[in-house]
């Protein structure tokens, strides 16, 4: 296992005739470090480079600038069966010509080990993944979920293995069996401590798969950090929309005085607030999530008065969708308050968990 | 509701009633009959049936027959799929490379058997003229070697693209994923084609198999423009010596014969077709 | 990378040589055709060719070709089409016998058929036209159409024939505007199939016609008369026969590039 790092990585499509202000990156200027044998996720919106940084790794494409490390060392001209790199697929890669067994001991055939320790490390990995019992069978019988634990086998069987690439492994796999198959790939993680990177567009998968997760957009890396720093402080307006359901509260202001000021509302603000905010007074993206959001049915002193136009269940809790005669925000609150469609009710924001961005960045 | 998949058939089978099964029934109904030059017809059971299976002619013709018709298939199947494999896989020269190996596939048979003769005429042909430079006299009208290799060759150089066009548009359907895995798994090339390609060609070689197969036992005009079937019997295959007894009006010993040899390629067809949907689908050892 | 363009260039070049050797003929004279080997024409001709196109029996017998070729791909996609989509959709009782037997159709051997063929057509009274050629040679081309449609058919998910029929669509309207558009790659390269397995048949062209109906590749063997061989005359033919196919090749090229994008011919 090991240390994975992305040095300066860019990457264009464009052949080098095109002049180099005219190219279009697909992925520009990334810096990741992966420590040895942590659960990671590569998150973002399809089209944002995600399985062009994927291909980078595995070595199935070069780099146009920049280098990757393998525990310190260069693997960037090397080709992907010596960077000891392994990749599970959207779709299920299995040898449909051989049987569960020799599917597992494919890589490992390749590679000359003898044939009794083939047999041991076969029937290890297949105890790892509860594939046991169909060892002898037909790969063409079985289901998507269960194909695609053999080809997270494959990747896992070689002792060498420097890291598992995960692309997006959940895509094709009948909803009943996603949950399963997401839990043994987060188990798997645990108790081989292989260092893994998960690359997926569902906030969901990567939250509850990695402890670190990379938020990648148009090629840019805007975030890297724990699911909860990802919720609470997200570095960028586009975060704090893109992770939590539902997305986070963004409305835009200016500081006047001492109060932000809205399109139909203001609120007032505390000294030190104030003094966070500094200079930046105009075009100011108020960010609040659901959960925090307060609400009263009757007037309070600080809270603005909002109608509520939809409420949308979702069993557990309720979603309310506020309007005001300009502004919209959404509240997730508990089946305990009495609202229906319609009513009037008094929001306020907790000064503690407000975000504030300046420029599509945090500022407080 | 469950049969109205027959509703859609019905089109189909209505053409195939004219195309296939009328004339399939009058084969029949021959090969019972002792029928000869305008006289009337008598029943005579399986006796068509015997005489052929003891006309050693028939037999003779039968044998070169699958000789022929397996040696088509392995030249051409592994020839075709190195072809397929040569191909670019996108951009421009896709197209031209279809267009081009399509060409071919559209000449009529007696336009390939009309090439051979242009090729082939003694004296002044190329390949004669060629033979010559390494003292070699070669003669498709009198040597039985040069006719049935000439014959071969220009079925092999008519119908490989055929069996190349299968294989690209399999090659095609394979996701890139497969190789990529492959290449993470450390496989070898040889290892690559095994156990990626050749699976995932399975079903366009089945019908690449059993197309060649069929059509190269149906050959018939580039025998009879080349040679006319000789020297002596030498490319006198199965289809020609049956349309030499209809063309005779022998119509009972055609029926009869025509009855064997599509019981024949019916058999073997069906063999291949169950050979190739079994084998290799990832048995237990 | 190389090495397998140089192997694709050298294959192509075998494969084009006896086409080229054919062009190189029909454009010599009979004189140097028979006296000398050249790679090219010495004395350059077009006699043979102008010789085919002031012929009415050569000019009518392509027009037979192209007529009875293009009934039969009609015919052919007109019936495949339905029973296409009936083995990719369905599973009904007999589907996968049926489908055997289609196919062995094609195994039955043109030679056989000559006969029947043409009692049965006398019979029908359609001996000797255009439509008795094209029906007789739906007895390949069908189950090819039906097999190389239902490939295209299978690929193409059930739910957008649900969806559609929930959205409302009759069937027929379904089928034109939605269904047929996705499968008209798949639609191309069957109708090229139809097409050049029809163009190149000999033996029951030959059989079902006599002089009304009568192709060019029955008028080409013609050609090998009683004077000697015109070898020059029979190339020019020869060449003028893959004209046609050609043009069909080169229009249909997208079409059939794009279906086999779709790795399901």
């Amino acid at each position: 296992m090991a240390r994975i790092e992305l040095e300066g990585i860019s990457h264009t499509y464009d052949p080098p005739s095109v002049p180099e202000t005219q190219r279009e990156y697909a992925v520009s200027n990334l810096d990741i470090s992966w420590p040895d044998g942590s659960a990671n996720a590569l998150l973002g919106p399809s089209g944002c480079g995600k399985t062009t940084i994927l291909n980078i790794i595995s070595g199935l494409l070069q780099p146009t600038v920049g280098r990757v490390l393998v525990d310190g060392k260069d693997v960037t001209p090397l080709a992907p069966r010596e960077r000891k790199i392994a990749q599970v697929f959207q779709f299920p890669v299995v040898y449909d010509s051989m049987n569960v067994f020799d599917n597992l001991a494919f890589p490992l055939r390749n590679q000359k080990v003898p044939e009794k320790a083939i047999g041991k490390k076969v029937r290890e990995t297949a105890e790892i993944l509860d594939l046991e019992d169909l060892l002898k069978a037909r790969i063409t019988r079985l289901n998507a979920a269960d194909k695609q634990k053999i080809s997270l086998g494959r990747s896992i069987i070689r002792e060498d293995t420097a890291a598992v690439l995960l692309d997006e492994p959940l895509t094709v796999i009948d909803p009943k069996f996603k949950g399963g198959l997401r839990r043994k790939l987060r188990e798997v993680q645990n108790r081989l401590k292989k260092t893994m990177v998960y690359v997926t567009h569902d906030q969901h998968e990567a939250l509850t798969f990695a402890d670190n997760v990379t938020i990648i957009k148009d090629g840019h890396l805007i975030q890297q950090g724990t699911p909860h720093e990802l919720h609470s402080q997200p570095a960028s307006p586009f975060i704090g929309y893109f992770i939590g359901s539902p997305g986070m509260n963004l409305l835009d202001c200016t500081l006047q005085d001492s109060a932000l000021q809205f399109s139909d509302f203001h609120l007032p603000v505390s000294q030190e607030m104030k003094n966070k905010l500094g200079s930046a007074g105009n075009g100011l993206k108020f960010g609040i999530r659901p959960e925090v959001v307060d609400i009263a049915t009757r007037e309070q002193a600080g809270a603005v008065a909002f109608t509520v136009s939809v409420i949308e269940y979702t069993g557990a809790y309720r979603v309310l969708t506020c309007d005001r005669e300009s502004s919209r925000i959404k509240a997730r609150v508990s089946e305990s308050i009495p609202v229906t469609e319609g009513d009037r009710i008094w929001v306020s924001f907790p000064e503690e968990k407000l975000n504030l961005f300046f420029n599509e960045k945090r500022i407080v | 509701m469950k049969n109205r998949g027959w509703l859609f058939v019905i089109p189909a089978l209505a053409v195939l009633a004219i195309s296939a099964f009328i004339p399939l029934m009058t084969v029949i109904n021959y090969s019972l009959h002792y029928i000869f030059a305008g006289s009337t017809p008598t029943f005579v059971g399986f006796e068509n049936y015997v005489e052929v299976l003891r006309d050693s002619a028939f037999l003779r013709a039968l044998v070169r027959q699958l000789v022929f018709s397996m040696g088509i298939l392995a030249v051409e199947v592994p020839l075709g799929i190195c072809i397929a494999l040569c191909l670019p896989k996108r951009g421009p020269g896709v197209a031209v490379c279809l267009v081009l190996l399509g060409i071919p596939l559209l000449i009529p048979f007696n336009v390939v058997g009309i090439i051979a003769r242009v090729l082939t005429q003694s004296a002044v042909g190329v390949i004669p003229e060629f033979f010559a430079l390494f003292n070699y006299s070669f003669n498709v009208a009198k040597d039985p070697v040069d006719a049935f290799m000439t014959i071969f060759l220009l079925d092999v150089w008519h119908w490989t693209p055929l069996v190349a066009l299968l294989c690209y548009a399999g090659l095609q359907a394979i996701p890139d994923a497969y190789y990529q895995a492959a290449r993470i798994d450390g496989a070898s090339a040889w290892k690559t084609f095994r156990y990626v390609t050749l699976p995932k060609l399975r079903s366009v070689l089945i019908i690449g198999v059993l197309l060649r197969f069929m059509d190269s036992f149906k050959i018939y005009a580039e025998p009879l423009l080349l040679t006319g079937g000789g020297p002596g019997d030498a490319t006198t295959f199965l289809s020609l010596h049956v349309a030499r007894k209809a063309e005779s009006y022998n119509l009972g010993y055609a029926g009869a014969s025509s009855f064997i040899y599509l019981f024949i390629v019916i058999v073997f067809s069906y063999i291949f077709f169950q050979l190739m949907t079994h084998i290799g689908k990832g048995e237990t050892k | 990378m190389r090495k397998r363009t140089v192997l694709l260039i050298i294959y192509l070049l075998v494969l084009f040589f006896p086409i080229y050797w054919m062009i190189n003929t029909s454009l010599k004279t009979d004189n140097e055709i028979l006296k000398e080997l050249t790679l090219i024409p010495k004395d350059l001709t077009f006699k043979n060719y102008a010789e085919i196109f002031t012929s009415e029996l050569w000019r009518s017998s392509f027009m037979n070709s192209i007529v009875y070729v293009c009934l039969n791909v009609i015919i052919s996609l007109v019936a495949a089409i339905p029973a296409a989509y009936a083995f990719s959709r369905w599973k009904f009782r007999g589907s996968h016998h049926l489908f055997f037997w289609l196919l062995t159709n094609r195994m039955a051997p043109a030679a056989v058929f000559m006969v029947p063929f043409t009692e049965l057509y006398y019979t029908l009274q359609i001996y000797d036209t255009h439509l008795a050629v094209a029906l007789a040679h739906c007895l390949f081309n069908i189950p090819l159409a039906i097999w190389i449609l239902e490939g295209f058919m299978s690929g193409i998910p059930r739910e957008i024939d649900e969806t559609a029929l929930i959205d409302g669509y009759s069937f027929p309207r379904f089928f034109a505007k939605i269904f047929f558009p996705l499968i008209a790659p798949g639609v191309g390269v069957a109708a090229f199939f139809c097409f050049t397995f029809s163009w190149i048949e000999l033996i029951l062209a030959k059989a079902l016609t006599v002089t009304n109906a009568k192709p060019v590749v029955v008028t080409l063997t013609v050609g090998i008369g009683a004077e000697g061989v015109r070898w020059g005359l029979l190339a020019a033919a020869g060449v003028l026969t893959m004209v046609p196919g050609a043009i069909v090749v080169y229009f249909v090229r997208n079409y059939i590039a794009r279906g086999f994008a779709l790795g399901r011919v």
